[in-house]
């Protein structure tokens, strides 16, 4: 192209001067979260976790554990379901802090954070994209489940309530992990805490044994664990016979993560 | 037009501050930028640049002093700063993953484009800056020059009124460079307001209308880049002869014309001096004529920013900056 029609080219550009209205939150959002699929297009293999974990997790648990704890592999498989449903996505929220701990460090947000749209809508609309992640887990563990031979007792809508109230959290506990990825100064010590934290909290619960079987202080913790009142509530669904009382309680858990830990993250996020 | 007194700047700060630790990265910056105008900010490595246009693009709090970016306070009224300005960072504010197209239309959509207005937009910017075959690969796979290109295009979406670019050729080869000072030109046509931060000086002197010499997190001098290299006060006579044996004799004349010191340059038939006072040079000119001594050039011209720079720090300006200075 030659210079004079690429200059006329860019002085016409710049001749346009529309000044379109302001992006609603709701579209930011959405944008945010189509950037978010851009990139999984690009790096399919980032589905590795949700794909590979939940079938890895499921077999080896169930076969492991299952004649130890229940008697037979099967009985166990109805027990332990649901609960290692709830280790494998909450899990998994981890990799929302990791990659934004990756992602803010480049280039790309100087621009975002200068432009004049509501701030919150980079991290909830790659949230919203986690939550897809987080449901096709959930989607793989159970078609996985029922071809072993697990029977949801509550039917689709116990299914369904169950993975509702398990994004939920998910979702709640994501902002934990968007706070965390803005202090931490490398993916290494995000890794290492996010571990710290998930590791204890996910195995001292009742998501593969009843909390009646252990001693009394550590039944104290487990019963007070909000992973266990999460996977009460999953189980309760899924068994058709909800435990509103743990519903409740994880609905109120939820909305105070966001509450805490939302602000908090956007706070750190301004300063960054 | 209100008060067309306050309007004309588009960026005023006083004493603006910003400390890391100990680190005095700004310390008192004091800028007027006019509407409508380029303004250098020149400086060597760690001056103070980056931090500066972080502050005024709402990006970083100052720890003291003020700032107004186009009448807006940068910290009281930072939404609306970012409703008018623009900013093409060091490293390229461009999502690496996404093609150029993808870019283009995600940063239109923020902007509040619907989406088929802000691929039309980013069809027409990238044709406009030669990025149209290029639209569908992905940044990491483009040239220093193409993501410069791209990420002043992403810049100009919507017109900014202002538009701050840190160091935006650094690292481009010589027709990069020259594109982008290009459409840097054709924006202020356009009648947007450009600061750009450059550590190169023949960078500020081709385009900045005025320049803000900043080192240690001070502004050092300010003013049109003839007025800086007037203030350095003397000019450098550049003498080339025919014969290369002659010089010596050229040397003797020279001297005794204009009673100051000359260099013999390294190529073996120039000679250079610095002159205070410029009618000795006309008188120069006839002695050489009257001693029969060819000369082929004879040019008095005004110091380079380099020496101005020089004297201003008493330092030579960062290795890595003169490695890639015309002159």
């Amino acid at each position: 192209m030659s210079n004079l029609t690429q200059s006329s080219a860019i002085e016409k550009a710049l001749s346009n001067q529309v000044r379109p209205k302001k992006a609603s939150p709701l579209s930011a959002c959405l944008t945010f979260s189509g950037r978010m699929l851009l990139k999984i297009k690009y790096v399919p293999e980032q589905l590795f976790d949700i794909t590979a974990f939940p079938v890895i997790y499921l077999l080896m648990f169930t076969y492991l554990f299952g004649g130890a704890i229940a008697g037979s592999t099967a009985a166990y498989l109805q027990f332990v379901l649901p609960g290692i449903l709830v280790l494998t996505v909450v899990m998994i929220t981890m990799y929302t802090g990791i990659e934004l701990n990756n992602d803010i460090k480049k280039g790309i947000f100087d621009r975002f954070r200068t432009l004049p749209i509501w701030n919150p809508a980079v991290l909830v609309g790659a949230l919203l994209v986690d939550l897809v992640r987080y449901l096709i887990a959930s989607t793989i563990m159970l078609v996985l489940g029922y071809t072993l031979g697990f029977r949801a007792d509550g039917g689709f809508s116990g299914l369904v309530l169950g993975i509702a109230i398990l994004l939920l959290f998910a979702f709640s506990v994501s902002w934990i992990w968007t706070t965390l990825s803005m202090i931490m100064r490398s993916e290494k010590s995000l890794l290492g805490v996010s571990m710290m934290i998930l590791f204890p909290t996910t195995f001292v619960s009742n998501v593969f044994v009843a909390p009646e079987t252990m001693p009394s202080w550590l039944e104290a913790f487990v019963e007070v664990n909000p992973i266990t009142l999460l996977v009460r509530a999953v189980r309760g669904f899924m068994e058709g016979a909800p435990d509103y009382q743990a519903v409740m309680w994880v609905c109120l858990i939820s909305l105070g993560l966001i509450i805490i830990f939302g602000p908090l993250t956007m706070y750190l996020y301004k300063r960054k | 037009m209100k008060e067309p007194k306050q309007e004309q700047w588009a960026i005023e700060t006083t004493g603006l501050k910003k400390y890391f630790g100990n680190n005095r990265a700004v310390d008192g910056v004091e800028l007027k930028v006019k509407k409508g105008t380029i303004y250098g900010v020149l400086g060597p490595n760690g001056a103070g640049k980056t931090t500066t246009i972080r502050m005024l693009t709402t990006l970083l709090k100052p720890d003291g002093g003020s700032a107004k970016v186009l009448g807006y306070d940068i910290i009281d009224d930072a939404h609306q700063v970012r409703q008018r300005i623009s900013l093409t960072g060091q490293f390229a504010s461009l999502d690496e993953d996404l093609s150029g197209m993808e870019n283009m239309v995600m940063i239109g959509r923020l902007f509040g484009f619907s989406r088929r207005d802000a691929k039309k937009r980013a069809e027409e910017l990238l044709t406009a800056f030669d990025l149209f075959d290029a639209a569908k690969r992905q940044v990491k796979n483009y040239s220093g020059g193409m993501r410069r290109r791209l990420d002043i295009a992403a810049s100009i979406i919507v017109s900014p009124e202002l538009l701050f670019l840190d160091e935006p050729t650094t690292g481009l080869d010589p027709r990069s460079r020259n594109q982008v000072w290009d459409i840097i030109r054709l924006l202020v046509k356009a009648g947007t307001t450009v600061l750009l931060t450059t550590q190169y000086l023949d960078e500020a002197d081709q385009l900045a209308d005025r320049i803000a010499v900043i080192d240690h997190g001070k502004v050092i001098a300010e003013g049109t880049s003839g007025e800086l290299k007037a203030s350095i006060g003397t000019g450098k006579l550049h003498v080339r002869v025919l014969d290369p044996e002659m010089r010596g004799q050229a040397a003797e004349v020279l001297e005794q014309t204009i009673q100051t010191e000359v260099q013999l340059g390294t190529d073996p038939l120039v000679l250079t001096a610095q002159v205070s006072d410029t009618t000795l040079v006309s008188k120069a000119l006839l002695a050489f004529e009257d001693a029969n001594i060819p000369i082929t050039d004879f040019s008095l011209g005004q110091p380079s920013l380099d020496e101005v720079f020089l004297t201003l720090t008493g330092r030579p300006t960062d290795d890595q900056a003169t490695e890639e200075v015309a002159k």
